[in-house]
């Protein structure tokens, strides 16, 4: 059966509210945070990027479960802040955590959604035994244009999933992806910053890819919201997976603990990724758990996921690392000048 | 083994040098000890010169070759030696000139040390510095020199009753030292406000606390004991050379609030010496950050661990203390450049037993010690020397 | 955090060392894992950086030692009046520098405060 065989999740300390960004571009905080649910977003400190937020996660994936790295076969990193444009982060995570030489690595790109596209690629390589271990990471350090709307949301974080066969604490049953060519959000190379179509990233974009991967899982699987304890959605606010729950039919009960985009920010490839661990830190065996990333470009991944008794075994080790909320706690909140510097808006001259 | 003596010594002044270049700087203390030896230049049989750093201060290596060239020297085919060990080059170079005289192998030998270190940035100055540190394990995760100075700081202060106060003495002293030499980086004399206030650079070394980026060169000449009134009246006899290493990195130390290179190598000296610290007029001690100077006057047995601090705000170490430190104003106020230090150590020492050392003259100048750091303390050179 | 160990003297090495520098030629050297935890034996604050470090200034830099034995040189990521000798730290990986803009990033060991 593949499944998870254990997960970790990586948080930076930093954070700004809404209200800080607001201010310096004059908009009206009420109003955003009113429009978009979210309150303050993750902010990575100065020697932060997606590379050792994926090693963080990687490393808390690692302290759950005695896992000899070694077995580790790939290692897969989805992000649209990779720090280098050649040169995979995924070499970087795999030294990191000892699981070279004798893996295969690549990156992922394919906007909020490369990370979830790593966790079906370790499926497939793991269901056909090329592998003992595969290792998906999503994980970023977005950036938002200044006074753009995404500049209130870009937010920095990451998890990890190791993906296996042997008594995995989830059993991922099925995946399936609605992908078509549609450019709601990009990046041209070279840029610092993506461009959006604005209204047209809703419906054309999430909604439509959101909607089309779910009903597609439903239809193969024959299984319906109400077969779901819980359900994690793309989250780039709060209201578009408010809004898909609603339309598809999981009540807001289910969206809840895989809901962190109003204190956290949108982490983008990290996103669904960090939902998806969140729900997995409070979840019980037997709990079955609906997962729909998306990602501009366009596409959305659906996963059927069943927890296990292994999640309440000897074997795996859940208060071993941090949780979502354990990384919540204590945030440290920085200023606009102060998160300029960090994200590398004002730059010194040397 | 013969017994050496200095016969002959000049230094330039130390400072921001701009008009003068690497070249110059060593021809002008070259000729002023030559001068002071009454001595011509083809009968030198070896030079050896102390410099840390030319390749990346001014991108030149073979600095034996090029300073024996510009002396003039290249084409009576004299050996010339580049000495390095960071900012211990100086004294390592009189020691390596010492051996050459004593071992038999050659009779006239120059032992110079000389460091230009302004042709750069400041910021690639002190990078540069940080070579003497160890690049990989100490520079790369983000150590600075006076950083590794400040844990070392940091630790004494944390064990030992050091004031913030009695720290800056140090400073003032050799600043009012520096003052009444001639050649000294700095003339003016600071208070402890003046360290106080000055800008942080790691906590709790501030500016003042720092020896300074200079520009200058010094030169001796040694030769054996029983010919040195060929040369001069003042013969100076090297009563003990001696040198110790240690870890490279500040984090191996066995103490981090002790330099055992500077343990071992004074030791050796007052050994070899057959003398105590009682014996010894005047020391020149290795002050490239002022906490350097405390563990310094500790390490070679003028005081007591942990008692420095109120020794020297006690005035012990004053011109008119029990045991004058860095008459010469130390490299505090004389300055620091790199390679020259060590022998201007020797040519302070000589001008004192020589009686030569004007406003700061110490009375009955007669046996003088020199103490020459390389790194945090992973090289001490520690030399004794007595009127003849 | 792989370092080395010796076999003989059971001395550990962080950063590794490929030759017991007590046993010298009678060591045997092989790779050792560290847990990541330590200690803080001394620290300063930086304030004037090197070039590649000029950006993070004010910055902590230690001593710290490993509960395995070995000291080694770091930064610790904390506010400058958070640091104190005694301290109980453990590791976290972080950039340390990058050679320039277009130059290779440098990842290595920092410390974060357990606390």
């Amino acid at each position: 059966m593949v499944g998870i065989i254990t997960y970790g999740v990586y948080i930076p300390r930093y954070r700004i509210k809404v209200e800080e960004i607001a201010k310096v571009w004059g908009a009206n905080a009420a109003d955003i945070s009113g429009g978009l649910g979210v309150f303050e977003k993750s902010v990575p400190d100065l020697d932060e990027d997606a590379a050792t937020i994926a090693v963080e996660a990687a490393r808390n994936a690692l302290l759950r479960r005695t896992i000899n790295p070694q077995e580790i076969g790939a290692v897969y990193v989805g992000s649209e802040s990779h720090p280098y444009a050649v040169k995979p982060t995924a070499c970087t995570v795999g030294e990191a955590i000892g699981a070279t030489p004798n893996m295969t690595a690549a990156d992922y790109e394919f906007a909020c959604k490369a990370g979830t596209a790593a966790i079906q690629t370790c499926m497939g390589l793991v269901k056909s035994k090329m592998i003992t271990y595969g290792l998906a990471i999503g994980s970023d350090v977005s950036q938002g244009a200044p006074s753009d709307a995404l500049e209130y949301t870009a937010a920095a974080g990451g998890a990890a999933f190791l993906i296996g066969r042997d008594d995995p604490i989830a059993t991922i049953h099925h995946t399936c992806s609605f992908t078509t060519d549609t450019p709601d959000f990009w990046r041209r190379e070279g840029q610092d910053y993506p461009r959006h179509g604005g209204r047209f990233t809703g419906e054309p974009g999430y909604f439509k890819h959101v909607e089309g991967a779910s009903r597609l899982l439903f239809e193969q699987t024959g299984k319906s919201p109400k077969d779901f304890t819980y359900a994690v959605f793309h989250q780039p606010n709060a209201k578009f997976p408010q809004k898909v729950a609603k339309t598809l039919g999981f009540t807001p009960e289910k969206i809840k603990p895989g809901l962190v985009v109003p204190r956290l920010g949108n982490t983008y490839s990290g996103a669904s990724p960090i939902g998806l661990a969140a729900t997995l830190d409070i979840a019980e065996p037997g709990d079955t758990i609906f997962v729909c990333s998306f990602g501009s470009g366009a596409g959305g991944d659906a996963f059927d996921i069943e927890v296990t008794d292994a999640i309440k075994s000897d074997k795996f080790r859940r208060s071993a690392a941090p949780s979502v909320e354990d990384l919540m706690k204590n945030p440290i909140y920085l200023d606009y000048a102060r998160y300029a510097v960090h994200k590398g808006k004002i730059v010194m001259q040397l | 083994m013969r017994d050496v003596a200095v016969i002959g010594i000049g230094c330039t002044t130390f400072g921001e040098k701009w008009s003068t270049g690497f070249r110059e700087l060593f021809i002008e203390a070259g000729a002023l000890a030559l001068e002071d030896a009454q001595l011509s230049g083809e009968r030198i049989d070896a030079m050896y010169i102390g410099n840390m750093s030319a390749g990346r201060f001014i991108e030149q290596e073979h600095i034996g070759a090029l300073i024996a060239d510009y002396a003039g020297l290249a084409t009576h085919h004299i050996p010339s030696t580049r000495v390095e060990a960071a900012c211990a080059s100086g004294g390592l170079a009189f020691r390596q000139a010492v051996i050459a005289v004593a071992s038999g192998m050659e009779d006239i030998v120059v032992a110079a040390g000389v460091e230009k270190m302004t042709d750069v940035e400041p910021g690639a100055s002190t990078d540069t510095l940080t070579g003497a540190a160890d690049r990989e394990w100490e520079g790369f995760v983000g150590a600075t020199f006076p950083g590794l100075y400040a844990m070392i700081a940091q630790d004494y202060m944390h064990r030992y009753p050091l004031t913030r106060e009695q720290l800056a003495q140090v400073a003032v002293k050799n600043h009012y030292n520096g003052a009444r030499n001639p050649i000294a980086q700095y003339q003016q004399e600071i208070t402890i406000e003046t360290v106080m206030k000055s800008t942080m650079v790691a906590d709790p070394l501030r500016l003042f606390d720092c020896s300074p980026i200079t520009d200058g060169a010094a030169a001796v000449i040694v030769a054996p004991l029983d010919r040195a009134r060929e040369f001069t009246d003042t013969p100076i006899k090297v009563l003990a050379s001696a040198q110790a290493s240690d870890t490279i990195t500040l984090h191996d130390r066995r103490d981090i609030s002790t330099l055992d290179a500077t343990v071992a190598a004074g030791q050796k000296a007052f050994r070899m010496a057959k003398l105590t610290h009682k014996d010894i007029d005047m020391v020149e001690v290795h002050d490239c950050f002022s906490i350097a100077e405390i563990c310094a006057i500790e390490d070679l047995g003028f005081c007591r661990k942990g008692t420095a601090g109120k020794f020297t705000a006690d005035g012990e170490t004053a011109l008119g203390g029990k045991i004058p430190v860095n008459t010469s104003g130390g490299l505090k106020a004389c300055g620091h450049p790199v390679g020259a230090t060590g022998i201007k150590q020797v040519y302070e020492i000589v001008k004192q037993i020589r009686n030569d050392a004007g406003k700061r003259q110490i009375d009955g100048a007669d046996i003088g010690m020199t103490h020459n750091v390389g790194g945090t303390g992973a090289t001490a050179v520690v030399h004794i020397l007595r009127r003849a | 955090m792989i370092g080395t160990k010796c076999e003989t003297c059971h001395r550990h090495f962080f950063p590794p060392r490929s030759f017991c520098p007590d046993c010298r030629r009678n060591g045997r050297i092989v790779d050792h894992k560290f847990a990541g935890f330590g200690t803080i034996i001394t620290y300063t604050v930086i304030h004037t950086a090197n070039e590649q470090f000029e950006a993070f200034t004010p910055y902590v830099l230690a001593i710290v030692k490993l509960d395995e034995g070995p000291r080694m040189t770091a930064q610790v990521v904390c506010r400058p009046d958070e640091v104190k000798i005694g301290m109980r730290v453990k590791s976290v990986f972080r950039r340390i520098a990058t050679d320039g803009e277009s130059g290779i990033i440098h990842y290595g060991t920092k410390f974060v405060p357990t606390g």
